[in-house]
């Protein structure tokens, strides 16, 4: 059949684009060979618009064990144990299918983990909603809420943090990110580089069908004209078909079987057979009609595109056949060796002997097109705040506000739809600064957090992306873990938009500078761009994923206050930064202006001051301030404990509503034993560490000195009706 | 005390009910799904999660599997059998216990800590708790919502059959303490022999101070005897 520039749209090429395939094949492709490049050549797959900023990502450090480019990042947490995480976008499918696409992106990133040799032990998600005034906003929460506990529930991993967000801005393109932790033996990582000529290319896992086949619509029509063989083209999840999987990959990787293997994600057996022979500089051959399929007349194109679920390709050691298959059976899926590496250096399809297409490996791969995309840099917004100029409001009314807003109210009607203590590993569960997972059987343990900031990323690029990795840094340091690596998943607008693609580069320049400077490399992530609809683009939303460890394992610490009477002091300088606080946004709508400075000098310091006082034990409760400032970081003290605290008044003549409310960063605020004080101080004095002494913890009120006083069974009842009028 | 945990593909706390048994120092053994007799064993358990997927009704297919044949055989002369959670589903569905497990009230999966009273501690399974004593477990389920016609209410009431009910702290039974819309609040029940209990929450994750509390010990501590 004739390619012509219909088809080639339809692929989501470029017309240069298929002239560049042409200049590498010699000749022009046929639909096969076509659909295949447009898989591949794709953002997602080829990152063709990223790839030059995310190389400037720091990616190493003594921690790091393997970095971006494989299925996920695998750091050291000592002893034999290595910890393999990374996060993923499932944007677009879950807008049109909130359960389905939900449930997919949980069940693909958790193969991303286990692929590598890792048992999954938490995963994370950070979720972001329209408006909850928008019609569609109730049916996406629900959706996307029941399909992450639907599939982590079933397959029985632990879903232990996250965030749930609203705003505006994706009224029209949510967002569904998913992170998923494994732990492995160091010396028991899988990778997907194939060795050697003529070794056994196995299929294994689900039956592959017509779902979520790239270009569906089109492939159908130009097949066959059985309009009614038109499935939808979202991935449908099987977590008890993952969990067979899990468990069969794990019973044979305890010994040296397998050379490479590689879970079919997106774009399925075509991005997966490419992946492992363009690393191992090796050619693959496929005998399609060898490939287990779930429908019948299945053609090469639907087989070779076809993004269905819960499979995967191993290169398997000669000989180890029997004893793999016999594994697979043991867990009834199927085992099917589909085709052999080569060393002609080309992807070679056939069916039923015939060939039915022919790629060099490299023109899939490493000459894949790469854009340096046209960017504009974006300045420091002016100030036009002038704080004399707001209507006056009481703390009280301002507090209460935050505390019954959406995106501040507590978020159980989410999480207790997550099973969180499966594995009965999980120490602290999400509604802390960090989840702690202990690992299996010792006596160390992970922290775990994800973390956004889209507003800050909007007003000022750079800062927003310093922020967000210090925001979760701080997040790791609260519950006394010692912070190591991070992933990312970069969810923007439409790339070729010169001021998304500068929000990009920008927000990367600044995730790069804070990474580098706290020694917090990235180990693996994802981008997803086009996220926006009829030219309208999102705000832009990097989530870090961030990994601590915490050595020695006794009691956790998390923002609970614990007794009364305790000091509660203050780590960090207030400055009372007001523009983009979500004070001015809660209460006066107003969105503009600058986000706070942020300064990585004090960050690594008042951090690391704060993870040494947690060490030497003298922190009983430690929260970092981030959103809403002081007050909002003290009432999550308070209302997780029910218990109150007394908060002396600024001594200094400052507005009560800017020292309270203000969003400077590199703060965390500690309840200590009044008699550690000394020590306390000792510590922090020597290490040129600034703290105030900010009041005490009490029974019954949270209560500002002559300012205010709420009993703290009201704040709790305040923080804990909105999910449920919803 | 010899223990066997029988492992369907979709189990996915069998793993932490053999770290619980270990701790209290059974002896256990993991029994696969395909396996057609079982060892020599005091107290059978099935454990939560998901059996075979459970897309058809919770533990429908697992109550039809081989090695259900041989607990049903097993308990029958009188062996202990424990099936929490998704084994608690199963055993339903076996006939072993009677009533069924309807979708949570709320329609929602439900992960949380409830408070449970023991309403017998005269069992195998209760004995070395008190009477009305307040325990504070985990549940995790879709389907809890226990429901039974009134002549099995009738039994379980008369007969002392109830072995825990959804409470509040105090030891209220109310619908407020009712999380998933169980009929008359019950969380677990025991066969006419007392020999089978099957219950929603999860004692195995309440055996650890660190993670949780240990209210789920005495539970494994009366099996011991």
């Amino acid at each position: 059949m004739e390619i012509d520039n219909k088809i080639i749209e339809k692929h989501g090429l470029k017309t240069e684009e298929f002239k560049i395939i042409q200049k590498l094949l010699k000749r022009s492709p046929n639909l096969l060979e076509l659909g295949i490049f447009s898989a591949m050549w794709n953002e997602h797959c080829s990152y063709k618009s990223s790839k030059i900023h995310l190389k400037k990502l720091p990616t190493k450090g003594k921690q790091v064990i393997q970095g971006p480019g494989e299925n996920a990042g695998v750091i050291d947490i000592g002893d034999d144990d290595a910890i393999i995480f990374k996060i993923e976008s499932h944007n677009h499918p879950s807008y049109i299918e909130p359960y389905q696409g939900a449930a997919t992106g949980v069940g693909g990133i958790l193969r991303d983990v286990f692929t590598m040799g890792a048992r999954p032990i938490a995963l994370l998600n950070s979720i972001h909603f329209g408006s909850p005034a928008h019609p569609k906003t109730k049916s996406l929460l629900n959706g996307v809420v029941s399909g992450i506990g639907g599939y982590g529930n079933c397959i029985g991993i632990p879903t232990v943090a996250g965030e749930t967000k609203f705003n505006d801005t994706y009224n029209d393109n949510i967002l569904v990110n998913a992170m998923a932790v494994g732990h492995a033996k160091k010396n028991k990582i899988f990778y997907s580089k194939a060795k050697g000529v003529n070794k056994a290319v196995v299929y294994v896992g689900s039956k592959t069908g017509r779902d979520g086949i790239h270009g569906a619509s089109m492939a159908s029509a130009e097949f066959d004209d059985n309009s009614d063989e038109k499935k939808p083209t979202v991935q449908v999840g099987d977590p008890f078909t993952e969990k067979l999987l899990l468990e069969a990959c794990l019973e044979l990787m305890r010994d040296d079987s397998i050379i490479a293997i590689q879970d079919m994600g997106a774009a399925g057996l075509t991005s997966s057979s490419v992946e492992m022979a363009s690393k191992g500089s090796l050619g693959i051959e496929l005998n399609l009609d060898k490939v287990p399929c779930r429908e019948e007349n299945m053609s090469p194109y639907e087989i070779m595109l076809s993004e269905s679920q819960e499979r995967m390709l191993i290169i398997l050691e000669d000989g180890k056949e029997n004893h793999a298959r016999k594994i697979f059976k043991k867990w009834d899926l199927d085992f099917i060796i589909i085709g052999r590496t080569t060393n002609t250096k080309k992807l070679t399809l056939k069916y039923n002997n015939k060939i039915e297409g022919e790629i060099p490996i490299e023109a899939l791969a490493s000459k894949a097109p790469i854009y340096d995309r046209k960017w504009t840099k974006k300045a420091l917004p002016k100030s036009k705040f002038n704080i004399k100029k707001l209507k006056h409001i009481k703390l009280e009314d301002g507090l209460i506000k935050i505390l019954s807003s959406p995106n501040h109210s507590n978020k159980s009607w989410v999480t207790n739809q997550y099973d969180q203590m499966v594995m009965c590993d999980t120490v602290q569960k999400s509604g802390s600064d960090a989840a702690i997972i202990r690992i299996h059987n010792k006596d160390k343990a992970i922290a775990v957090a994800v973390d956004s900031s889209a507003n800050y990323c909007k007003s000022h690029p750079i800062s927003g992306g310093k922020q967000i990795v210090c925001e979760n840094w701080r997040n790791l340091i609260s519950v006394g873990a010692k912070p190591l690596a991070i992933t990312n998943c970069l969810n923007f607008g439409n790339p070729e938009n010169n001021d998304v693609m500068g929000e990009f580069a920008e927000c990367l320049e600044g995730i790069k500078d804070a990474c580098k400077y706290l020694n917090y490399p990235v180990v693996s992530g994802n981008v997803s761009f086009y996220n926006g609809t009829n030219n309208k683009n999102i705000y832009p939303t990097p989530v870090i994923g961030g990994v601590g460890l915490i050595d020695k394992l006794s009691q956790p610490i998390n923002h609970n206050l614990k007794e009364d009477k305790n000091l509660l002091i203050l780590i960090g300088k207030t400055f009372g930064h007001l523009e983009q606080s979500c004070f001015l946004k809660e209460n006066f709508s107003m969105e503009d202006g600058k986000p706070p400075k942020i300064n990585l000098i004090n960050e690594k310091n008042n951090g690391e001051a704060v993870l040494e006082l947690i060490k030497e034990k003298y922190v009983l409760s430690c929260h970092d301030i981030s959103n809403g400032g002081l007050l909002v970081a003290l009432s999550e003290m308070s209302i997780g404990s029910r218990l109150g605290v007394n908060i002396n008044k600024p001594k200094k003549l400052v507005n009560l509503i800017e020292y309270f409310f203000g969003e400077d960063q590199g703060r965390y605020i500690l309840e200590i034993n009044a008699k550690n004080l000394s020590k306390v101080d000792k510590i922090l004095k020597k290490n040129n560490i600034y703290y105030e002494n900010i009041g005490l913890t009490q029974k019954d009120y949270f209560e500002i000195d002559g300012e205010m006083k709420i009993d703290i069974n009201d704040l709790f009842k305040i923080n804990n009706q909105w999910y449920n009028k919803f | 005390m010899r223990s066997s945990v029988i492992v369907f593909p979709g189990s996915n706390c069998d793993r932490d009910i053999a770290v619980a048994l270990q701790k209290m120092q059974f002896k256990n053994k993991m029994v696969w799904h395909k396996e057609t007799a079982l060892p020599k064993s005091d107290l059978i358990i099935i454990p939560g999660g998901f059996s075979y997927g459970d897309y058809l009704r919770s533990g429908a297919i697992a109550g039809k599997s081989l090695i259900i044949e041989e607990v049903v055989k097993a308990a029958k002369f009188g062996s202990l059998v424990l099936g929490i959670c998704n084994g608690f589903q199963i055993l339903t569905e076996t006939g072993l216990l009677k009533g069924t497990l309807l979708r949570n009230k709320n329609l929602k999966f439900i992960n949380k800590d409830v408070h449970i009273k023991v309403i017998n501690n005269t069992t195998k399974f209760t004995s070395k708790y008190k009477l009305n004593q307040i325990l504070k477990l985990n549940i995790a389920h879709n389907e809890g919502n226990f429901f039974t016609d009134n002549d099995h209410l009738k039994e379980l009431n008369n007969d002392n059959l109830i072995a825990f009910k959804y409470s509040d702290e105090k030891g209220n039974t109310s619908n407020l303490s009712n999380p998933n819309g169980a009929l008359d609040n019950i969380a677990g029940i025991f066969n006419d022999k007392k020999n089978i209990l099957g219950m929603m929450p999860h004692p195995e994750r309440m055996v650890d101070n660190l993670i949780s509390n240990k209210d789920g010990v005495n539970l494994f501590s009366s099996l011991l005897g």
